[in-house]
This record gives structure tokens, C-alpha cells and sequence, in this order.
């Protein structure tokens, strides 16, 4: 069977690098840290890979706003061979700031009419959707129930429900208007909800930044680019769950589930 | 070139949430005034470009528009806000401002490189303002005026950011010819905090060599012989009047805690006291090191700043321990006044304890979690004795390979500094901590407040480890207190140094020899490299933009030598800088207290004083701190500070999993007391020893691999009976750490935590000791947290409970001291600690929590709570003492060396079979009822509470 390898990208300041690395293994991929810089030297580099995955972390600082530095390197250095990556059939993964940085170059939401006709996927002008401030005001970690909800995202199966921690200060998903937001919600950009262990949607902490219509993650119009706030390289095993001292059995660490399905769908597809 | 000023802030309909929190600190100064806060962000850029690039940087660079929008030049008040007062804040030029450093970056991708980039915060206010309240709000809300100046109204302009260039001038300082009031006076106009028998020596030095010192000589002097470089007053001759009897010591430190590491010998301890962090083994691959710092002055004057920079420093410890280890967890105690302080009854030049609590817990959120390192562990205490001297410990843990925990720098290495570059921040940081703080220190030492910059550090650390991996340099340290003097000075103290400072990568202009010298900018560190290295060091540091440049080398000569331009502008004997110090005799004095036991009449119901301790600051939940810190970051946490059913409960200690491919772990916690020092610190000292094994114990951890650090804060020490103090602490971590078998592995002091205020009365903290502990986890699926699991369970409490409610948290709360201090039965207590260990091991327990703050019921209470079940428990199955009888003592009384364990009923007999001999009793058991229900002797309810009452006053208090 062949290998899947992640290229698991690094900037000054992501700080989840070697954890989203140890995930992919778990899953079965081959995957590597490697500097932004290399990837500008060479843009080739991506060429080899079939996952991309932009970590968690605070690149550059979140000077400015989160992943707003890094985006704009990205957008201005990377654009194209990005947007090949894509049209590739490839996968790219943002979690946390990689989620902030996906929004801010524009390669979320990725509307089907936005990447009509080869177009460029990224864009800094008149962005959709943006990810700011907390309604807390302030950084937190604690742990959400997610539902996901999108019928063609190959990350995750529709109507699971899965645990995982956030640990961000700017989580809060915003559109520029009503009209984006019914175009999310419209056209399956929805990948994941925050709810309670019911199920239900509500106020903080279940939604634990303020996002609009509780959105924990979006994916494109593809179906193969997915940002979320949470964190599913932090739940990989059983002893990461919050109070798992309290639980029966060996049940699987939600994170992974991503990952597997990530992994999975590169091997059938690619 | 033209300046562009831009203007940032929320678009209508997206709350400002940077406003409503100005807005919400306002109110809580109690100042009405104010309607609303509306917030810009402002930068000014100097570039070359036109109006339409101007216009793509706001848009495509600047501002979020989905949320925001942006003005070019000062954005109009808006319609009906015209009297609205309008503030600016600016940093003062040369102050690190890395959101603008990102900007230029940010600029350069988009193809300009623009002259300079800063940033400034406006905040308009509504409402009819009085200036009083205005400058109020300045000082307490806006802007610290350490490091940034405020500007009023709208058309005021900000200041300029261009500073002077240096031109060389070589000061000499005459010191020959000096009496004994001028050598004094000399010591005080250049704040070197030096005696007049430490300036006897410096001058003798200077008579022999027969010439004058240069400023930068003195500067380096005093910095590495000030108490906080070299421990003067721990590592003293002491004079002990103990109740009469008289006791000595030749160096308080080497006969006390260093002795009993040395004494212990033991052969996981891989280097103690020697580096920047000790180190122990973890496996046949890698060994932890550890590190607690203390950061209390900065903090004290800005809380933010002081507290970020104290943990940026700490984590550059372990970085710059052997060939450098990783930075894999964070410990941060706090001591505050007590938050609810009327501000009128704050001291002239103290900041209100909820301002610095709040922007300590702020800075080492943002210094931590960007650097990506989690916050496991922690404690917070308050007493109005910290009102003007907060304390701020930051602590780091860190794994490196073991064959990389020692380097050594030769003869002929270059000397590169690697990181951030050098400014004015920081300076006399050193001199300055060392010193007793008063109403004046807030103008005075300003500058001796560093500013952090955490993406700086994380990148150096990035490049760092693939250094250390391919072997490119032969020794490391971080330049911390005392900047590049410290830091080359030490590593140059075998073999002699040159250094050319005119070399040193500059933040701006005008500095001179001696403050590049002696300047703590944050964010540096220093390696030595091998020739043959140097290109490819500063490759590979460059390739991750990082700046690494040659600054000396390593001479062989034995002397410090500092040139300037090629020309020699200091230069000291190696052997004088670092063996000249001539350690001073103390007196001490320790008069056993005369206290009394108060007589309180028994009551029939105890729920109010359970709730007065649970809803006490010290007992009272952190969540609202914890969730501030990623406690996750790394993937490696496997009991994180929260626990229990609702991830809210206590936990006694935290257990990270620093491997991925291992199953073993490591277990971290601290102890500390203060309230028993008022009573004997010996006491206190043993209690913080028992208390932080205990927590280590209660999840898990070997009893047998347990190393500890000591992190001494006390006042004034030439007051005899503040030495004595500390001396009865040292006592007992020597008496601990034997008894126990814990080895010391590193330690800090921190001492003159005294406050003169403007009417002349002294504050001071009360003796503090902190203990932190870490130990191996053998296999991390063994780890057990202190929530209660299962209705149907037993409790059982383990070890004896004694009457002590001297210095406890009943008394407090009751206004009371009292005089029985919880000692500790070494012996028995380090055998219950290896009995609940093995109860671990064989999977005999469900829940165990450390008994300590509160007693027994406070325990019992936190456990029902954090697991979501009741408990009934009956006083008749404890384990105590003849004369403990009255029901107030059993239920809180805070003997040492007690566990409640949890355990299932098929395991009853084996759980008792591991405990015979252990005085234990079974006390209760976990019920479906959600109750905290406890009888005492005649069986009547003596605390009857509804668990979500009790949770609710224990979290109450500090969910802000």
C-alpha cells in the first residue's frame, strides 16, 4: 500500500507541530515539520505530499490579529502552488491558528463560486468569514462537544459527535453578513457545531467563544480543506480525555478519528 | 520619508471587546463615569509608498474587514461624541514592540520595506469626566507609565521615535582615594547595593592594580556580586541565637539544603545545583530538568511585563541547562494582597492587588501559551502582607537526551549571542531585585522593567534543539539577570573572555559600552562554538530568521576583557570578579513564639465555617486562572489542573507524558504555607516538604524518585530575626529532605521583599518557602485524580489526625492564630506515602486527595464536589490523636501526612492488609445523594450541605 505522507507546516510561533506529527503517524501517515521558509525556497516541496496541515500555535505572535501575519506570507509567497495543491485532489487540515490562518487567506469558506475557473484560492480582499476575539475576551482551554454536520467533508462522517479541547483566544466565527452566514449553512460549509453532550446548541460555555450559529470548524466547497478551533491532535489517546480516571473501557480518543479519515481517504483516492 | 497613520477599529454591529473591557476595569475602580469605551488600534508607519498602497495595507493587511474598518490619518469622532475625552497610549521609544516588528515583516512580504512601524492604543471614553478620574484611569487601567507615555485629545502628536548615536566616551570612576562615606555614597548614586566592606574590597582590588575603574568594571561588580547572582545571604557565616542557645553555621546553604542532597548522594541525580536547572533521570535515554525562579520586583511595578519576563526567563533555564533541554511544562505560584483591598487603604506607589493579579496572570498567559508550553501546576496565595511585594514564581520543567546535560566552552570558542537584540530594558535588573522596594522605586528603577517578546524566544528555541543535535556548539546559557555580564562572565570564569560590544546586535542607537554590557533584554542567549561551527551556526539560526552573531572569544588569559571599537574599555581578573566577594557573618535570632491555643466553644452545626474556608481566597477554586493557560499544549498531559466529572475539581498534582513512544510520566506539584511561618517557619518549612510529596503521591507518583526545589522569599535579612527565620526554614529542608529522602536539586532565593511607605512604615512579607516537587510515573494509566467515582465506595482516611489547628484556615476564618502548628512524624509519614503508592500500583484506588488547606471536611467536600456525588462520612472511624476530641478539630484541623482514599468494597480487605500498622480508619462512603453529610462522636450531623451549595461558594469568589 503506498505511503501517505503530511507536510505538517512551521512559522515562527505555531506550537503544535509535533503533536499533530505524532497524530498523523498514529493514523498511519508519514509526516514531517518543515519551516515556511523552505516550503518559499521550494515550492516543489508540496509536490511530494499529500496532506497539509497548518498546526496550532500563535504564528508571529497573533501581532496584528490571529494568523493574520502568516496568512499574508502565505498569500503573497504561496498562492499558486496552493492552489495546484488543490486542484490536485489534496488535503489541507487547519487546526486552531492553522483554522484563523485558512480564514484569513481566504482559502476558507472556499465557495464553489469563488474557485469557479481556476481561480486563485486564496484572497485578501472583502474576506467572507473571520475568526476574532472570544466574547470572554480572553484565552481559554477547556474541553467542547462537537456535532458534525457536513454531508461532504472527508474528515468526518455526518452527525457524529465528538469531544475535544479548545484553547484559543480568538475562536469566535464571524461572517461579514447575513447573507455568508445562510451560504455556510446553505451549501454544507458547516463542518462542525459546538453543542452540549446532548446534542443541543447553547450560550457559554457550550459555545465557548460566541460563534455565530456556534460554528466550531467550516470546510470548503471541495470538501478537502478543514479548519477548526478545536484541538483533535490533543485527544489521541485515552489518558488525554479530561477526566478519563472516571471512565469504563477502552473506547477510541475522538481526535482521532480525523486524522484516520484524513489518511484513509488519501489512500483510496489519491 | 512620509508617515502614514492608520486607524483600526470594530465595524457597527461587532461588539469592541477590547473597549468593553477597559470599560468593565473602569466600573470596577468604582468610577461611574464613564458610559462607554470605544478602542482603535493605531499604527504609524514611515515608507515610501503612495495612497493606493497605503489603502491595500489597511485593507489587506491591517484590518479584519469582515469585523473591522479602518481610517487613513485620525478617524473623526463620531457624530455627538465631540466632548468625548480622547487618550492615546504609545510605548516609549526603545520599548519592544513586537506587534510592530511583525508589521514590517508583514510589509516586506507585501514588497516594502518601510522606515519604521509603531503601534499605540486610543481609547475614546463618553460621559462627563472629571480629570481626576481621568488621570485615574490612566494609571490604573490604560498604561504603565514604566513603559508608556499617554497623550490626550486628538491632535496631540506622539513621541518621537528616534533615539541619538553613541559616540565613545570611556568613564572612569575614582574609588582609591575614597572614605568610607564616599564609598558608600558611591555605591548608592550607582545603585550597586553593595556594603561598605564589599567597597573596601573593590578598592583594595583597584589600589593593587594601581589605577582607577571604569564604570563598566564597577557595573560588572556589582551585578555579579549582588544577592541575587550570588546568594550572599544563604551562603553566609551565620550566628544562630536560638532561645538562648547558641548554634553556627560556616555557610548557612552548603551545611543546610546542599548538605542533605550531598549527604543523600543519590545516583538519578545527574547534576544539582551546579547549572542553570537541576537534572535527574527520566529513562535510559533522557533526563528532566527543573527550575523555579522568582520574578517579584518587576512584577511589583509592572505586573504584566514583570510576570511575562518572569517565566520567559525561567523557560530559558532549562534551554540553557547542559547542551539545552525542551522546555515541556510551566509552574506559576502567586502571592497577592487580598483582592477585595479598599484602594484607599493601598500604599502610595503599590499598585491595587486585583490590577497586579490581573496583569500577572495576563502575562504569564500570553508569555506561556505562546511559547507553547503548558501550565500544569500551580498555587495562589493571598495575604495583605504581599500587598507591595507581590510574589511570582515561575517555574519550568524540560527534557533533554542524557547524553547532552553537560557543555563545557574552551579556550579559542567564539562567544555568539543568539535572539533578541539589546536595548535599554532591564537594566540594574539585577542590582535593583537585590534591594528593599519604596514608595519612590516606580520612578526610579522604571528601566529596570524588561519587555518580552515570546515569538523571539520560541524561535531561537526552534533552532536551538537542531543546534544541540548536530553538535554545533560546546556550551550554552541564557542571559538573565545581569544580561551579557552574567552570562559571559560565567561561562568565561574558567578561561577568560574578550568581548567586542560595539558587536552586539543593537534595538536602536545611543546605547553605550556599559548598558549593552549589563542590559536584560529578554530573549537571549549565549553559545560557545568551535570555529570550524561558527558558519554553519549562523546558517542555520539565519535559515529560521533568527539573528546569531559573534560577539568574543574565549581567551585562556583568566580576565574579563570589554572593548568598544577596539579599544579596551574594562578589563578584571576573572578569579577577583568571581571569588573576590568576601561572604559577611550574620546574626540571627529565633525566640519560640509565645502563643495560646484561643478557646472556641463547640457548635452543633459546622456548615458555615465550611463554607467561610471554601469560599476563602486561598481555598477558593483557580479555574478562572487555569483555563487562561494552555494546559495542553505538547499533546503530553495526562492529570491536568482541573479533574473530575464537570473537569472542574482541584487536582493534587499534574502528570504530563513527555514521550510519545513511553509510557512513563512525570508527576509535578508544589507546597507552601505561609500562615504556619507566623508560627514557626521550621513548621512551615515541613509542612510545604510533606504537603508537596503529598500531592505528588495522591495521583500516583514514586515516592522513591521524588526530587525537590526550594524558592526562599523573605524580608529584610539583617534584621536578626528575620534571618532566624530563615534559618529555622533551612533547618527543616535539611531535616525534610533527609527524613524523606528527597535530594534538593536547585533553589532560588529571594530576599529585602520589604516595603518602605511614604509615611515610613515597613511592610514586610511574611518568611515564604516554596516547594516544588516532580517524580516519575512508571506507567501514567496507573494515575488516579481526587474525584469521588462511585456510590457504594468507602472512604477511608489515612494517617493520624492531630490537634493542630494552629495557623489554619478555621482560625482564620474565625480571626484566630492559634499555636498548634501541624508538625511532622518524618518517619511515619514517608512510610504512608510508599503505602498509598502501592495501593496505587495494585489498582486499589479509585480517588485519593491530599488532606491539607481546610482539614478533613474541606477535603471531603472538594471530592463529593469535583465528582458529582455525595458522601457520608462519620468522624468515629478517623485516626487520631488522645487530645484531638473537639469536633472542630477533627473536621479541620490540618495535620500533615493525611490522604483520603477512595476505595471499592471488594477491595476493602486488600487495601487494609497494605495499610496495617498506618493509622487509617474508614470514614464514610460515596453516596447517589448529592450531600456532604458528617456526624462526629454522638452521631449527630455536624455539616449537612448540598454539594452544589458547597461547589458554588468554592468557586464563587474568584470567577471574575
Amino acid at each position: 500500500m503506498k505511503q501517505v505522507k503530511a507536510l505538517v507546516l512551521r512559522a515562527a510561533g505555531i506550537n503544535c507541530d509535533y503533536e499533530s506529527v505524532h497524530a498523523l503517524e498514529l493514523a498511519g501517515a508519514a509526516a514531517d515539520r518543515i519551516h515556511i521558509n523552505r516550503v518559499i525556497e521550494n515550492t516543489d516541496l508540496l509536490k511530494e505530499y499529500q496532506i497539509l496541515l497548518f498546526p496550532g500555535g500563535f504564528s508571529y505572535g497573533d501581532d496584528v490579529a490571529a494568523g493574520k501575519i502568516l496568512a499574508n506570507q502565505i498569500v503573497h509567497h504561496l498562492s499558486e502552488p496552493l492552489t495546484q495543491f488543490l486542484a490536485d485532489g489534496k488535503l489541507m487540515l487547519g487546526i486552531c491558528n492553522g483554522f484563523q490562518v485558512l480564514a484569513k487567506t481566504g482559502i476558507l469558506p472556499g465557495f464553489a463560486d469563488d474557485r469557479a475557473g481556476n481561480k486563485s484560492v486564496t484572497n485578501l480582499t472583502e474576506p467572507a468569514v473571520s475568526v476574532i476575539d472570544n466574547d470572554s475576551g480572553k484565552f481559554e482551554d477547556r474541553w467542547a462537544y462537537l456535532q458534525s454536520e457536513s454531508e461532504h467533508c472527508v474528515f468526518i462522517k455526518k452527525g457524529q459527535r465528538i469531544y475535544l479541547p479548545v484553547a484559543h483566544g480568538e475562536g469566535k466565527v464571524v461572517t461579514r453578513d447575513e447573507s455568508v452566514l445562510s451560504k455556510l449553512e446553505n451549501e454544507d460549509h458547516i463542518a462542525f457545531r459546538y453543542v452540549d453532550a446532548d446534542g443541543k446548541v447553547g450560550g457559554f460555555p457550550v459555545n465557548p467563544n460566541g460563534s455565530f450559529n456556534s460554528i466550531a470548524g467550516l470546510t470548503d466547497s471541495t470538501g478537502r480543506v478543514l479548519g477548526l478551533m478545536p484541538h483533535p491532535e490533543r485527544f489521541v489517546r485515552r489518558t488525554q480525555h479530561p477526566h478519563w480516571t472516571r471512565l469504563e473501557g477502552d473506547s477510541e480518543a475522538d481526535g482521532m478519528i480525523i486524522f484516520n479519515n484524513a489518511v484513509e481517504y488519501v489512500k483510496k483516492t489519491l | 520619508m512620509r508617515q502614514w497613520r492608520f486607524e483600526i477599529s470594530s465595524r457597527h454591529g461587532f461588539p469592541d471587546v477590547h473597549g468593553q473591557m477597559v470599560l468593565e476595569d473602569i466600573q470596577e475602580l468604582g468610577i461611574s463615569s464613564v458610559k462607554a469605551v470605544h478602542f482603535t488600534h493605531v499604527f504609524l508607519i514611515e515608507a515610501e509608498f503612495d495612497g493606493e498602497f497605503a489603502q491595500r495595507v489597511g485593507e489587506e493587511l491591517l484590518t479584519d474587514t469582515v469585523y473591522q474598518q479602518f481610517e487613513i490619518g485620525r478617524a473623526p469622532l463620531p457624530a455627538g461624541l465631540e466632548n468625548a475625552t480622547v487618550i492615546e497610549v504609545h510605548l516609549k521609544s526603545g520599548v519592544t514592540d513586537p506587534v510592530a516588528r511583525s508589521v514590517v515583516t508583514a510589509l516586506q512580504d507585501m514588497g516594502v520595506t518601510p522606515g519604521s512601524v509603531r503601534t499605540a492604543r486610543k481609547f475614546v471614553m463618553e460621559g462627563n469626566i472629571s480629570t481626576a478620574d481621568r488621570d485615574n484611569i490612566v494609571k490604573r487601567v490604560l498604561a504603565n507609565d514604566c513603559i508608556e507615555d499617554v497623550i490626550f485629545g486628538s491632535d496631540a502628536e506622539p513621541p518621537s521615535p528616534h533615539t541619538e548615536p553613541y559616540a565613545l566616551k570611556i568613564t572612569e570612576v575614582p574609588i582609591r582615594d575614597l572614605d568610607d562615606e564616599q564609598l558608600e555614597k558611591l555605591s548608592k548614586d550607582m545603585d550597586m547595593f553593595l556594603n561598605l566592606t564589599e567597597m573596601h574590597t573593590i578598592q583594595n582590588y583597584y589600589k593593587q592594580i594601581g589605577r582607577e575603574p571604569r564604570d563598566v568594571e564597577l557595573e560588572t561588580i556589582a551585578q555579579t556580586w549582588s544577592e541575587h547572582c550570588v546568594h550572599k545571604t544563604l551562603t553566609s557565616s551565620v550566628e544562630l541565637d536560638h532561645d538562648g542557645q547558641k548554634v553556627e553555621y560556616k555557610n548557612l546553604l552548603k551545611d543546610t539544603v546542599f548538605k542533605a542532597t550531598k549527604d543523600l548522594n543519590r545516583d538519578w541525580c545527574i547534576s544539582v545545583f551546579a547549572d542553570n536547572a537541576g537534572v535527574v533521570e527520566f529513562d535510559d535515554d533522557s533526563a528532566i530538568c527543573f527550575k523555579v525562579e522568582t520574578h517579584n520586583h518587576p512584577s511589583a511595578l509592572d505586573p504584566y511585563g514583570g510576570a511575562a519576563t518572569g517565566i520567559g526567563g525561567v523557560i530559558r533555564d532549562p534551554m540553557g541547562t547542559g547542551l539545552g533541554a525542551k522546555p515541556i511544562a510551566n509552574t506559576d505560584i502567586f502571592c497577592f494582597g487580598e483582592p477585595d483591598m479598599e484602594l484607599e487603604d493601598v500604599p502610595k506607589g503599590v499598585l491595587h492587588p486585583r490590577r497586579i493579579m490581573k496583569g500577572v496572570v495576563s502575562g504569564v498567559r500570553d508569555y506561556g501559551n505562546r511559547m507553547g508550553i503548558p501550565t500544569v501546576n500551580g498555587a495562589i496565595y493571598f495575604d495583605d502582607r504581599y500587598i507591595a511585594n507581590p510574589l511570582v514564581f515561575c517555574g519550568n520543567l524540560g527534557i533533554m537526551p542524557k547524553d547532552k546535560c553537560f557543555g563545557q566552552a574552551s579556550k579559542g570558542d567564539y562567544v555568539i549571542v543568539v535572539g533578541g537584540r539589546t536595548g535599554r530594558d532591564g537594566i540594574h535588573g539585577a542590582t535593583f531585585s537585590s534591594g528593599q522596594m519604596t514608595h519612590e522605586h516606580e520612578d526610579i528603577f522604571s528601566h529596570a522593567v524588561q519587555i518580552g517578546d515570546a515569538i523571539v524566544e520560541k524561535k531561537v528555541l526552534d533552532v536551538l534543539l537542531q543546534a544541540r543535535e548536530q553538535n554545533l556548539y560546546d556550551a550554552i546559557t541564557d542571559c538573565g539577570a545581569g544580561g551579557l555580564s552574567s552570562a559571559v562572565g560565567e561561562m568565561g570564569e574558567e578561561i577568560g573572555v574578550s568581548v567586542d560590544l560595539e558587536k552586539v546586535p543593537l534595538k536602536y542607537a545611543g546605547l553605550n559600552y556599559t548598558e549593552i554590557w549589563i542590559s536584560e533584554a529578554q530573549e537571549r542567549m549565549v553559545i560557545s562554538v568551535k570555529p570550524e561551527n561558527v558558519e554553519k551556526v549562523t546558517a542555520l539560526f539565519a535559515s529560521e530568521d533568527v539573528e546569531a552573531t559573534v560577539i568574543g572569544q574565549f581567551t585562556g588569559d583568566n580576565q574579563l576583557t570589554l572593548k568598544y571599537d577596539d579599544k579596551e574599555v574594562g578589563q578584571l581578573g576573572m578569579e577577583f570578579l568571581h571569588s573576590g566577594i568576601c561572604k559577611p557573618l550574620k546574626k540571627a535570632v529565633w525566640k519560640t513564639k509565645d502563643l495560646s491555643e484561643p478557646k472556641l466553644s463547640e457548635k452543633d452545626n459546622y456548615n458555615d465555617d465550611l463554607l467561610a474556608i471554601l469560599s476563602s481566597y486561598n481555598v477558593a477554586s483557580k479555574e478562572w486562572v487555569i483555563r487562561q493557560y494552555d494546559h495542553e499544549v505538547q499533546g503530553a498531559s495526562v492529570v491536568k489542573p482541573l479533574v473530575g466529572i464537570a473537569n472542574d475539581g482541584p487536582g493534587d498534582a499534574a502528570v504530563i507524558k513527555p514521550k510519545f513512544d513511553s509510557n512513563k510520566g512525570t508527576a509535578l506539584a508544589c507546597g507552601m504555607n505561609p500562615l504556619y511561618g507566623d508560627i514557626d517557619p521550621y513548621w512551615m518549612a515541613l509542612s510545604g516538604i510533606d504537603e508537596a510529596i503529598r500531592n505528588i503521591i495522591s495521583v500516583g507518583g514514586r515516592p522513591d524518585r521524588i526530587a525537590i526545589l526550594d524558592n526562599f522569599c523573605w524580608g529584610d535579612c539583617n534584621k536578626p530575626e528575620t534571618m532566624g527565620a530563615l534559618v529555622r526554614a533551612c533547618q527543616a529542608c535539611y531535616d525534610g529532605a533527609m527524613g524523606f529522602e528527597v535530594p534538593f536539586i536547585s533553589g532560588k532565593d529571594s530576599l529585602n521583599n520589604e516595603f518602605v511607605c511614604d509615611d515610613g512604615t515597613e511592610i514586610a512579607i511574611p518568611p515564604t518557602l516554596l516547594i516544588s516537587a516532580m517524580t516519575l510515573v512508571d506507567d501514567i494509566d496507573k494515575c488516579v485524580t481526587m474525584d469521588v467515582k462511585k456510590p457504594g465506595n468507602l472512604l477511608f482516611a489515612v494517617g493520624l489526625t492531630k490537634n493542630e489547628l494552629g495557623g489554619s484556615h478555621f482560625y482564620k476564618v474565625n480571626g484566630k492564630l492559634g499555636a498548634n502548628v501541624p508538625t511532622v512524624d518524618i518517619s511515619a509519614s514517608a512510610q504512608t506515602a510508599k503505602r498509598i503508592y502501592e495501593a496505587i500500583q495494585a489498582g486499589l484506588v479509585r480517588s485519593c486527595h491530599d488532606c491539607s488547606e481546610g482539614g478533613l471536611a474541606t477535603a471531603l467536600a472538594e471530592m463529593a464536589f469535583a465528582g458529582g456525588f455525595g458522601i457520608d462520612a462519620d468522624l468515629r472511624g478517623l485516626a487520631k490523636t488522645d487530645d484531638c476530641v473537639e469536633t472542630h478539630a477533627q473536621l479541620f484541623s490540618e495535620s500533615n501526612s493525611r490522604y483520603v482514599v477512595e476505595v471499592e468494597p471488594a477491595n476493602y480487605d486488600a487495601f487494609a492488609k497494605l495499610m496495617v500498622n498506618t493509622p487509617f480508619g474508614q470514614i464514610g462512603e460515596v453516596v447517589a445523594d448529592k450531600r456532604l453529610a458528617i456526624s462526629d462522636a454522638k452521631q449527630k450531623k455536624v455539616i449537612d450541605a448540598d454539594i452544589d451549595t458547597l461547589k458554588e461558594a468554592w468557586q464563587k469568589p474568584l470567577n471574575w
